[in-house]
Order: C-alpha cells, then structure tokens, then sequence
C-alpha cells in the first residue's frame, strides 16, 4: 500500500481542478462543465477503486498493518512540525468506497435534473468542490486537514442549499445551516486547539498515543475535548438540539439534499466520531462515550416521531435521515465502531437512492407535497420500483442491505444497554410505518390532482437510480455476521475483518465483540413487518383520495406537535436568536456611542485644538516675525539720527576710540 | 637752563599760543595770520634740533606756499564769515575734553617711556646727505610723491575751475 | 642739551590743540589750519626723535620733507574743493554740507 498512498492525493485534488477550470473557463459551456465533472468525479472513483480493490486483496495483512501514510506539508512550529498528509487505513477505505460511487451517481444524476437552469455550469463547479472536501477529509491523517475540509463542506453547503436565492426561504435556509453547524464547528475547533495544546500533535495517531497521558493526569480536560469534539459531528451530522437546519435545508436541488445532506456530508460528523473513537475510550468508565449514545438514541426517536407528520416528501427523507443518523452516533456510542460504519455505507446509498427518487417525483409530478400526489406508480415504473427497494432497505426488510446494518446496530445495542435497545427498536418500527406511508401516499391510489401530468424521468436520472437500488440490495452481504447460518461462513463477513482492527495500536480500546442474536434478529424483522403492515393498513389499503385528511390527525394535539416539529424552531426564535439579536443590538449601541463618539470626540478636540493653534501661530508666531521687523524698523529709526553728515562728528567719534583704546593698553 | 632752552622754552609758548590762537579766533584772517607765526616757530624749533635744510622747506613750503594758498582761500571766501556767524559747533565742548584727555594721555606716555637716547653726531654735510638718500634709497617715494604733486596740481585746477555755461 | 621729552610734549599740545580746531570749527579753512596744524606737530616728533634716537641715518628728515610733500599738495586739493564747494552751496560752513545726513 505504500506506493499506493501516492495516488491519495489525486483523489481530492482531480475535482478542486476541475472546479477551478469550470469556474475560470467553462462558465458559459453548460455541456463541457458538466461532462468536466463528470469525468473528474470519474477519475476519483477509479483511482479509489484501485486502492480499495488492492487493500481488499491483501486482506488480511492490510487490516493488521498500521496505515500507510503520505506526508504533503510539514509545517514547523516551535521545536516540532506540523506534519499534514494522507493516509490509507481501513476507514478510510471502507469510505473510498461508499463516497465516490454514490457522488458519482448523483452527479450524473444531476445532468439531467439540472439541465436548463440558467446557473448550471455554477451547479456543477459547486458540488466538484464539495466533493474535494469530502474525499479529503477521508483520507486525511490528521485534524487540521479534516477540519479544512470539514470547513470547505459547510461553505458548499450554504451555497448549494441557497443555489436558487432567488427564493427567500432557499436563502435562509442557507444561512440557518451554515450558522447552526457553526455552533458545532466552533466546538470542534475548541476540541482541536485543546488536543493540539495536550497532546502537542494533530496526526491521529499521535493524538491516539497522546491523550493516553492526558486521561491519568487530566481527565476532565479530557472528558472536555472529547464533548467538544463531539459537538462538531453533533451540528454536522444534525444530531439533536442542531439538527433544525437539516429540514429547511431540503429547499436546495434534490441532488443537493442527496449527496449532501443523506450521503455524504452529514455522514461526516458519523465519520469524525468513528475516527475519534479512542479519544472518547480513553477515559475511565467512558462518560462521554455515553452522552454520544444517549443523544444519538433521542435524536434516532424523536426525529422519527416528526417524520410521521410531514407532508413534503423530502422532509420526511430529511427527518429519516437525521434519525438514521442517529442510529449510527447511538451506536459508535455503544462502542459498536463496525456496526455504525456498516450503516453508514448502506444508508447513503439507500438514501440517496430514496433522495433521487423524490428528486424524480418531483420533476416529474411539479409538486413537492405528498397530499397532492397520489397514482405515480403507473405512470413513473422506474422511479416507483427503485424507490420501493430504497423504502424496503430503510425499513430494514431483509435480505436487502438496511436490515443487515441496522439488526447489527440492534444487536450491539442490545449486548451494551437495553433501554438504547428499546429505544431503537421503537424507533425502527416508527421508520417502517412512516416509509410506507411515504410510498402509498405517493405512488399509490389514483392521482389526487388533476393537473399533475407526471411522466417518468429521462435515462440520465433513472438509471443512476437503478445503480444504486442494486448497491441497497447487495451491500449488505459485506456484513453479514459468521455466526449466521448459512450466509455468515459462505460470506464470511468481509467488512468486519477489515474495520474490526483499526484501533489494534491502541491498547486501551477495547471494542464490544456482539454475538449473533437470533432473537433479537426476529424482533427486528417484526418491527420492519409490523410498520409496513400499519402504515400499508392506514394508508394503502384504501388510499387517500382528493381532500380527504390525513387519518392520524385524529391523534390531535400529538399529530399537531409532531406536524410543528415539537416547536423548537419557534423556541429557539424565542431564545437564543432574541438574545444573539439583543447582544448584538448592545454591541452596536456600544459601537456607535462609545467608538464613535471617541472617534468624533478625537475629531472635535483636533479641530479645537487646531484652532487654538492657529490663534498661536496668528499672534505669537506672526506677533514675533512682525515684532522683530517693527523693532528692526524703530532701531533704526532712531539710529539713524547717528548719520548726521557732517564729518567732525565721525571724527570725534574715531578719537574718542582712540583714547579709549589708548587706555586701555596703557593699563594692561 | 642754557641758552638754548630758554630759547626754547620763548619757541614753545609762541608756537601753543599762537596754535589756540588759530583755533580760538573767531576772525579767520586772524587764524591764518596767527597759522604763519605758529609755522615760523616750528622751524625755529627744527634749527633747534639741528635740521637747518628742513627749517629753510618749512619756512618755504609751509609758510610761503600753503599759508599763503590758504590766505587766498579765506579772500575768496570772505564774504561769508561776518562777525554774527558762530565759530565754533555744537561738539566744542567734547571736542575740547578730547583734546585734553589725548594730551594728557600722550604726555604721560612721553614721560614715562624709555627713551634710548643716542649720543651719535648728525652726519656733516646733511644737505647733501640728504639730497644722496633721498635719490639713492627713497628714490621710490620720491618719484611718488613727484607723481603726486602733478596730480594735486591737476586735480586742484580742474575742481577750482569755474564752470562755464554749455560745457560739462 | 634739550630733553627729548620737551620736543615731544610741545608736539603733544600742537597736535591736540589741532585736533580740536579740527573737531570745533564751523568754518572749512579753519578745520583744514587745525589739520596743519596736527601735520606740523608730527613732523617736530619726527625730527626730534630722529635728532635723539638714530642721528645717524637721515630717514627721519626724509619722512619729514614727505609729510611736508604731501601736506602741500592735501592743501592745494582741500582748498580748491572748498572753494568749489563754496561756488556751488554759498557756504564754507562744514554743517551746511550735510547731504548725506540721515
């Protein structure tokens, strides 16, 4: 792998090129940036292909070796360097993965979602840069690199969401995420500054070596660092109380809300807590291991709950994905390192996949609200069976991939602490009913509006689909665990031998070994069952027809708090953005009293001052020049009298010199 | 006392006497006249020290030629000096101290210097010693002083000459 | 033997009576008498040092015969100015002549 780490480089960098050359020369050549990114998105995923493709290879060696790093900056600080570069390590290539396929789909996808926006070439420019920052921050071996590319996200982020800024709610749905991941970034970049001050490095596994020392002498510093750190994945991957700007962000492209905000980007926070992991084991007892758990358990349930009662399809899509997401935290909460990354890579493809689909519905139907769907599965059969598979995957339906992934997660839980497990598998049945009620809503039934002239979505769109309903499907036999009968010794659990031993440097990390549990693995499948079967009950057996309510609104004030989303935005309206505007309304009355009324009173004394000066100047100064010319002028007015003209008086003059002069010398 | 220093001592009062004269009288005839005895004294006192040749110039340069010059002078300006005009200027008085004070100061001087007297002989025959020097040694300031008498009596004629109408 | 301090206090009192003729006068020609007089003064002061200091060399009467040189012709030129100036002013009165007063 060593002389492999070279072609790491390229993998981040070949997009942030073509960006460059899209910004700079093929602004105006729709059709040329496209296929630019296109084939750089390409380049990508070979260049990843062949290392995941070679380390698989040497499996097992691969897994047991410690990573293969490339170094790019050494920075010297002080005594020591900064040493930024690029690693190769089973994370990373179970990402290389999961990243570049699904960015690559959605970029083709986008072809042709995107054709005749006049900002298409921008569009385009736009997602090679965030793919520049997602595929650095996997392969990046140390924080500073990750938190630059952590950094470049957010800014692609808040540009893609506000891409139509003409619409006010897509630009302050920008804004709102890029401030609330803000809070987490802030965070984050606490934590950092504070290893980096602990541990004197930024290198992972330095870092890894480093805080070993700090948990004996330290350890709420180090309980601190890893809250801290925690906070940042807790606002990227829009965990609970930040995860109110991932809703709103869904006014960006589909494509957008696919790659960013199901796939890839949110999946970052997941990825930096994964990568952490030692940091939050390092500590006697785990404490902040288990605030990650119990905020990934809140959120996997309580954004569940709010899917129920969403009307828009992408919002339903964005509250999954936050519970999902939450799934996933719950779980690295547990110590279940192998089980989270598993659901990482099979989430992002079935949301993304569920994502592109709506994205289909949507260009396909004119409308974003499912309450004027209705009937599509005729008319769009492509989009209709893709999003079924996607549908089926999220609900955790066995054999396809969610369930293997999500039973995982289930079974660490249960081993670790039952009332996460409870919690999950409530959740779990929550997901299937409000998935098939997505799916009976709009594609069932007969159309609801009759204006609607949907018709199904060009190739370029579909058939990325289809590559992707495939990866739902078949993904989840790279985790299937070797206890299974049959399946598990036929496969033999490829994933799990390679993540199983990423952190074997570290002594101290002590990763749960989950047996396989059959029943809890029947408990799963009932809940998927049970969901699907209330949801295809309410929904699906009659479906709903033109002006006919949602039938859970008999649930009253819970269906109206679950629809308002447990009103937290208004809370924070209420609270934290009063204040911000409050502390910031006292800055600017202290700004403009204070700074400028030094500033002018600065003025005022100058101007005072210059005046006084100027009197100065006019009356001593001038008073002087003018006084030495008046005295001169007296003088010799007076003097003058001395030139009498006659010549006796001179003469008298020169004599009486003479005489003085005379006695002088007589007395010397 | 010898002779000679009473004769002196007769030379000296004439000579101061006649000298306040010159320059106290209110009549400028009565100056010049006086002017004249005061020059005669003067030689008197260089046949005293023994320079015959300069008693017999004095008496034909000084007395004879610029006594006279000034006699003439005083004719050709008579008319002004009537006896109302005042003769002396408003300075006299600080005049007259000065005059004091310097004799005073050369006196004194004069008495308390050393004087390193010579009992040398005066060369014989000095006239013609003096006529030898003067073309030998100081032929230089001889001929100057020739050149400047030329152009005193140049210059005199052209400033005393009365200007005639129509020329410069 | 006359003392030479004799010959020279005599001078003394010519030249400062002099002087004042020539610091108090109104008149040109008596200022121009009192110069003579100054002249007269200083040639006894010659001859009389030369007679007692150095009788041997005649520089001192040859300095003498100048200075009576020179006085002759200072004469002739004052006068005839005084006269010209007479022609031009009607004065001979030195305080009358005073264009160069301030």
């Amino acid at each position: 792998m060593e002389n492999l780490v070279t072609l790491v480089p390229l993998i981040p960098i070949v997009p942030l090129l073509t960006f460059a050359i899209i910004v700079v020369f093929t602004r105006r050549n729709d059709k040329l940036s496209s296929y630019l990114a296109v084939a750089a998105i390409v380049i990508s995923w070979l260049l990843s292909m062949v290392i995941v493709l070679s380390a698989l290879t040497q499996m097992p060696q691969f897994a047991e070796e410690p990573a293969a790093h490339l170094t790019l900056l050494r920075i010297p600080t002080g005594a020591t360097t900064l040493d930024i570069g690029v690693q190769i390590d089973p994370l990373t290539v179970a990402l290389l993965f999961m990243v570049p396929t699904v960015c690559m789909m959605i970029f083709i996808y986008s072809m042709g979602y995107m054709k005749g926006d006049p900002r298409y070439s921008r569009f385009f420019a736009y997602i090679c840069l965030f793919a520049t920052g997602m595929l650095g921050l996997v392969v990046a071996d140390n924080l500073l690199l990750l938190f630059i590319c952590w950094e470049l996200m957010g800014l692609c982020s808040y540009l893609l969401i506000g891409f139509w800024f003409e619409k006010p709610e897509a630009m302050w749905a920008g804004l709102k995420a890029f401030i609330t991941t803000r809070i987490g970034d802030v965070l984050l970049l606490l934590g950092m500054v504070m290893l980096y001050w602990q541990t004197g490095a930024l290198r992972f596994e330095t870092v890894f070596e480093g805080v070993q020392g700090l948990a004996q002498t330290n350890p709420t510093l180090m309980y601190i660092i890893a809250l801290l750190i925690f906070g940042g994945a807790v606002g990227k991957s829009a965990q609970f109380p930040l995860h109110v700007w991932l809703p709103d962000a869904m006014e960006g492209p589909t494509p957008v809300s696919a790659l960013i905000h199901a796939a890839t980007m949110v999946a970052a926070g997941v990825f930096l807590v994964a990568r952490m992991l030692p940091i939050f084991v390092v500590l006697e007892g785990m404490p902040a291991l288990a605030w990650v758990a119990a905020i990934g358990a809140i959120t996997a349930f309580f954004a569940s709950t709010i899917a129920i009662a969403q009307d828009d399809i992408k919002r339903v899509l964005a509250y999954s994905t936050i519970s999902q997401l939450g799934y996933m935290i719950m779980c690295l909460g547990l110590g279940g390192f192998v089980a989270a990354v598993f659901h990482l890579i099979t989430h992002a493809f079935f949301k993304a996949l569920l994502f592109l689909g709506s994205g289909s519905v949507i260009h396909g139907a004119g409308t974003n609200d499912m309450m004027e769907m209705g009937g599509l599965r005729k008319k769009m059969p492509y989009t209709f069976w893709t999003f079924l598979v996607g549908m089926l995957a999220l609900a955790g339906v066995p054999p396809l991939a969610g369930f293997w992934s999500k039973d995982e997660i289930l079974a660490t839980a249960f081993v670790e602490n039952q009332a996460v497990w409870v919690i999950g598998t409530v959740a779990a049945f929550i997901t299937a009913f409000y998935m098939t009620r997505q799916v009976c809503l709009t594609f069932l039934g007969k159309p609801r509006d009759k204006d609607i002239h949907a018709h199904e979505s060009p190739p370029l769109m579909y058939v990325p689909l289809i590559v992707l309903a495939v990866g739902a499907v078949l993904l989840g036999f790279l985790g299937v665990p070797e206890d299974f009968p049959v399946l598990g010794p036929l496969l033999g659990n490829p994933l799990h031998h390679l993540l199983a031993d990423q952190f074997k440097q570290w002594s101290y990390v002590h990763l749960p070994h989950v047996e396989f549990n059959p029943s809890v693995l029947l408990v799963s499948v009932a809940m998927a069952l049970g969901g699907i079967g209330l949801g295809y009950l309410i929904y699906g057996r009659k479906p709903l027809v033109a002006g006919q309510r949602d039938p859970l609104e008999r649930m009253g004030v819970v269906w109206t708090v679950l629809r308002n989303k447990y009103y937290i935005d208004e809370i924070y309206r209420a609270t934290v953005i009063r204040g911000a505007i409050g502390l910031a309304n006292v800055c600017f009355r202290f700004d403009s009293g204070i700074v400028d009324g030094t500033v002018n009173l600065v003025g005022k004394l100058t101007e005072r001052w210059s005046h006084v000066s100027g009197l100065f100047d006019t009356y001593v100064i001038d008073g002087i020049v003018n006084g030495v010319g008046r005295v001169t002028s007296a003088v010799g007015q007076e003097l003058r009298y001395i030139q009498t003209g006659r010549v006796q008086n001179y003469m008298i003059i020169v004599v009486i010199s003479v005489l003085l002069l005379a006695g002088v010398f007589l007395y010397m | 006392m010898t002779i000679m220093q009473l004769v002196f001592l007769v030379l000296a009062v004439v000579a101061v006497a006649s000298a306040v004269g010159v320059v106290t009288s209110k009549n400028i005839f009565y100056s010049a006249l006086l002017l004249i005895a005061c020059l005669f004294t003067v030689s008197g006192f260089y046949i005293l020290l023994e320079a015959p040749f300069l008693a017999a110039v004095q008496v034909l340069i000084y007395v004879g030629a610029i006594a006279v010059l000034i006699i003439f002078a005083v004719m050709l300006t008579e008319r002004m000096m009537s006896k109302t005009v005042r003769a002396f200027n408003e300075q006299w008085w600080i005049a007259l101290i000065v005059a004091i004070c310097l004799a005073g100061v050369m006196v004194y001087v004069v008495l308390i210097a050393n004087w390193q007297v010579s009992d040398a002989a005066t060369p014989t025959d000095a006239v013609a010693a003096l006529g030898k020097t003067l073309l030998s040694t100081y032929v230089l300031p001889f001929e100057v002083a020739s050149v400047l008498l030329l152009m005193a009596l140049i210059g005199s004629i052209i400033i005393a000459r009365e200007e005639k109408a129509g020329e410069q | 033997m006359i003392p030479l301090t004799w010959f020279l206090i005599v001078a003394a009192f010519l030249f400062c009576i002099g002087l004042y003729g020539a610091l108090a006068r109104r008149n040109a020609i008596a200022i121009l008498m009192g110069i003579e007089l100054m002249l007269n003064a200083v040639n006894i002061n010659l001859i009389a040092f030369w007679r007692y200091i150095t009788p041997e060399v005649l520089t001192g009467q040859v300095f003498a015969i100048f200075v009576i040189t020179v006085a002759a012709a200072e004469a002739a030129i004052g006068l005839a100015l005084i006269i010209s100036i007479f022609r031009n002013r009607e004065t001979v009165i030195v305080e009358d002549v005073d264009m160069m007063k301030w």
